[in-house]
């Protein structure tokens, strides 16, 4: 692989009738990403289980009880790699009662592959993972028009699908969108293009996911650096030594920049920015470096450093996209733990401004209850002031989770406004 | 510099360093859980790397199985000494002698799955609240369930249908007393990365997983090491082959494969042209379909 191949992470929704299993197994395979004992235990169950062939869907079996099932339930992380890119797919389930696996799968991707099964055209299922992907502001979203070969490869239900999905997503805040018809199942349009399509003049997925330009999804303006942990290593050579440990969020820091540390305010400038001993000019997202300043400030795990010029918000009200990820549902006026970057507060749940309804994605604003799999905007109180920005400028700096104290699990998760 | 995006390297390279520190910052006793092999040597590098100029504040703990290859436990010795860092060992044989696990019977017979005991007793008699491992989760299914920060009950078990959601980068380490978490800083490294990695960073690993000549047997697909501990059937026989290990467990389960790799360069060449995984060597995982998710469940590594 080449010095400057990068890393491209991408999401699938769907279920096992839109051949969400078959179209993975296909990338898998075709780009020879799959190691010959794997294909043999395939080859032997397909044969247990009397399939003409190979089944590539089986290439996707997870836990024991997945395999009974016959379904995803949690997301599964696979890799492969081409001489472009190294790819992660964040494999997650597509019916309703999974949607906070999808949320979870959806919030680290660069990319939403969406599936449509050609015969059913746009469904209700496919409005809601368009919805979570715009709500999630996955930057790119290819829409995957599957099973083209049940409908005779038929350039007309394409262009009606593409229509459909448009006037659907007008009304999302989607950016980039594409289309591809293909048939996962005979590999038409997935590593190879297809001969039955010739009408089809774009690329390929893998070719798609390939060369799809992605170093700009990064905001590069709004420069965040918070602050994980301390390091004073104490011992001869560093005595005075007191480095920032962290991972740029967004933004670009550059050695002698004026900054502020938030929330005390403090300014400074950057002396030094390294990577183990090694000294660098500037940093970037998503780089982890340790960063020293000129001046002596008090500064510890949840602060962040900002160029002076450009802060976020510090605000202990905070309006909330939220996603109830807990099988207990929120209890009114209850106190949580909100996490956001490297900080840690206590919060509570104001009030529930209105609630989705996944399957019309319209508005409730009667229905306060919040329940696992829900979506609503909710306002938020904290005990300190956040460093935040909207999630729309900034996933790192505009993300929450809240943890309940009583159990300690992750309950929800939630996109500043 | 005109680009402003990381290489694919480089990003993996920063997203562990960034779970190590979280890692650190979240909890009050963590250990990194060393065996030896090249996926603890890299998190242990990289540890390295994210605390600069700050000694590694990790521990590093081996489950000791009495079963080793002696070059690991050279390796481990020379590991420490360099780095200063404290080491803890559990020990299997400590285990069985205390009556607190048995001894495997019949020929296949490890001490595989011995570990987990001498595992939870270590964790438990030292208070630590987070073991990180090297764990990807490319590796196998059930591991490629694997959460960063993944919970463990106060008997050590893993949930696998129960985990807490992990969104962004945002790790929930927060636990109740005597429960505790392993981290896995690596679980988005493919084999192929790692040892892109430790080429790239000239990173030392123990001789084992260069081409060597020596004696082994056939079994179950692949060259087994002549040990005191290997028990021969009538019809096998002792070779003296030029092999190599791809992945090291324990000398009585760690298969290996003909090789003349005799240099990162080239072990980086053979893997890339691997038709098979790298744990289909080890007979640990041979024993059922969900050999790895039952240990795992249990309070495997």
């Amino acid at each position: 692989m080449l010095d400057n191949n990068q890393l491209l992470r991408f999401t699938t929704a769907g279920s096992v009738d839109d051949g969400k299993s078959t179209l993975i197994g296909r990338l898998l395979y075709d780009s020879k990403s799959i190691f010959e004992d794997q294909l043999e235990a395939i080859e032997n169950t397909s044969k247990k289980k009397g399939h003409d062939g190979v089944d590539l869907a089986l290439f996707t079996d997870g836990l024991r009880d997945e395999r009974e099932q016959g379904i995803t339930i949690d997301v599964a992380y696979r890799y492969f790699t081409t001489p472009k890119r190294k790819f992660i797919i964040a494999d997650t389930p597509g019916h309703i009662q999974y949607t906070r696996n999808m949320v979870t799968g959806a919030s680290t991707a660069n990319v939403a592959t969406i599936l449509i099964d050609a015969r059913h055209g746009v469904i209700e299922q496919t409005k809601r993972h368009a919805f979570i992907a715009s709500l999630l502001q996955i930057p790119h979203i290819i829409v995957c028009v599957n099973k083209m070969d049940l409908v005779d490869f038929s350039e007309d239900v394409f262009n009606n699908i593409v229509s459909e999905f448009e006037e659907v997503s007008s009304k999302m805040l989607v950016k980039d969108v594409r289309f591809i018809p293909m048939s996962a199942l005979l590999g038409d349009n997935v590593v190879n293009k297809s001969e039955n399509m010739p009408w089809y003049q774009g690329a390929p997925m893998l070719h798609t996911l390939e060369t799809m330009h992605i170093s700009s999804d990064i905001n590069k303006v709004d420069a965040r650096f918070p602050v994980q942990t301390v390091i004073r290593p104490q011992r001869e050579g560093f005595i005075d030594y007191r480095g920032y440990a962290g991972r740029m969020a967004s933004g670009i820091l550059r050695k002698g920049d004026e900054v502020t540390v938030m929330p005390s305010g403090f300014t400074s400038k950057i002396q030094s920015i390294t990577l183990h001993d090694k000294e660098l000019d500037e940093a970037y997202a998503p780089m982890s470096v340790s960063i020293t300043l000129e001046d002596d400030i008090d500064i510890s795990r949840g602060d962040m450093i900002v160029r002076s010029n450009n802060k976020p918000e510090a605000s202990q009200d905070i309006e909330v996209m939220l996603c109830w990820l807990n099988n207990s549902p929120a209890r009114p006026r209850a106190k949580y733990t909100i996490k956001h970057t490297s900080n840690d507060q206590k919060a509570m749940i104001k009030e529930v401004v209105y609630k989705y309804d996944i399957n019309t994605l319209e508005r409730n604003s009667e229905d306060s209850d919040l329940a696992m799999n829900d979506i609503a905007k909710v306002k938020i109180r904290t005990t300190k002031p956040l460093m935040v920005d909207s999630y729309r400028d900034n996933r790192t700096t505009g993300s929450i989770i809240l943890v309940d104290d009583a159990t300690n699990e992750t309950v929800a998760a939630g996109m500043i406004v | 510099m005109s680009k402003y995006y990381l290489n694919y390297l480089d990003e993996l390279e920063s997203e562990a360093i960034f779970v190590l520190r979280e890692v650190w910052a979240q909890f009050d006793n963590p250990v990194i859980l060393f065996s030896g092999g090249k996926d603890s040597i890299l998190v242990t590098h990289l540890a390295k790397k994210a605390f600069y100029p700050a000694k590694i504040p990790f521990p590093l703990m081996h489950v000791d199985t009495g079963h080793n290859f002696p070059e690991t436990i050279e390796f481990r010795d020379n590991i420490i000494n360099e780095l200063g860092a404290q080491l803890i060992v559990g020990s299997v044989q400590e285990s069985i002698d205390e009556g607190r696990v048995a001894e495997e019977k019949g020929k296949n017979a490890t001490r595989n799955a011995l570990q987990i005991t001498t595992l939870l007793d270590a964790i438990e008699a030292n208070k630590i609240d987070c073991a990180i491992g090297g764990g990807r989760r490319d590796e196998e299914k059930a591991r490629a369930k694997e959460r960063f920060f993944s919970h463990r009950d106060d008997f050590g078990q893993w949930d696998p249908k129960n985990q807490r959601p992990e969104l962004w980068n945002i790790f929930n380490g927060k636990h109740f007393e005597g429960e505790h978490f392993r981290a896995f800083p690596i679980s988005n490294w493919t084999e192929m990365d790692v040892w892109n990695y430790i080429k790239r960073e000239n990173i030392a690993i123990p001789s084992l997983y260069f081409a060597h000549e020596r004696e082994v047997v056939w079994r179950q697909d692949s060259w087994i090491p002549n040990s005191e501990f290997l028990v021969l059937e009538d019809h096998e026989e002792v070779v003296t082959k030029k092999i190599r290990f791809r992945t090291l467990g324990d000398i009585t389960i760690t298969g290996g494969v003909e090789s003349d790799a005799d240099s990162l360069e080239k072990i980086a060449a053979e893997v890339a042209g691997m038709r098979n995984t790298e744990r289909g060597n080890r007979s640990d995982d041979k024993r059922s379909e969900s050999a790895m998710e039952d240990r795992k469940r249990q309070g495997y590594f």
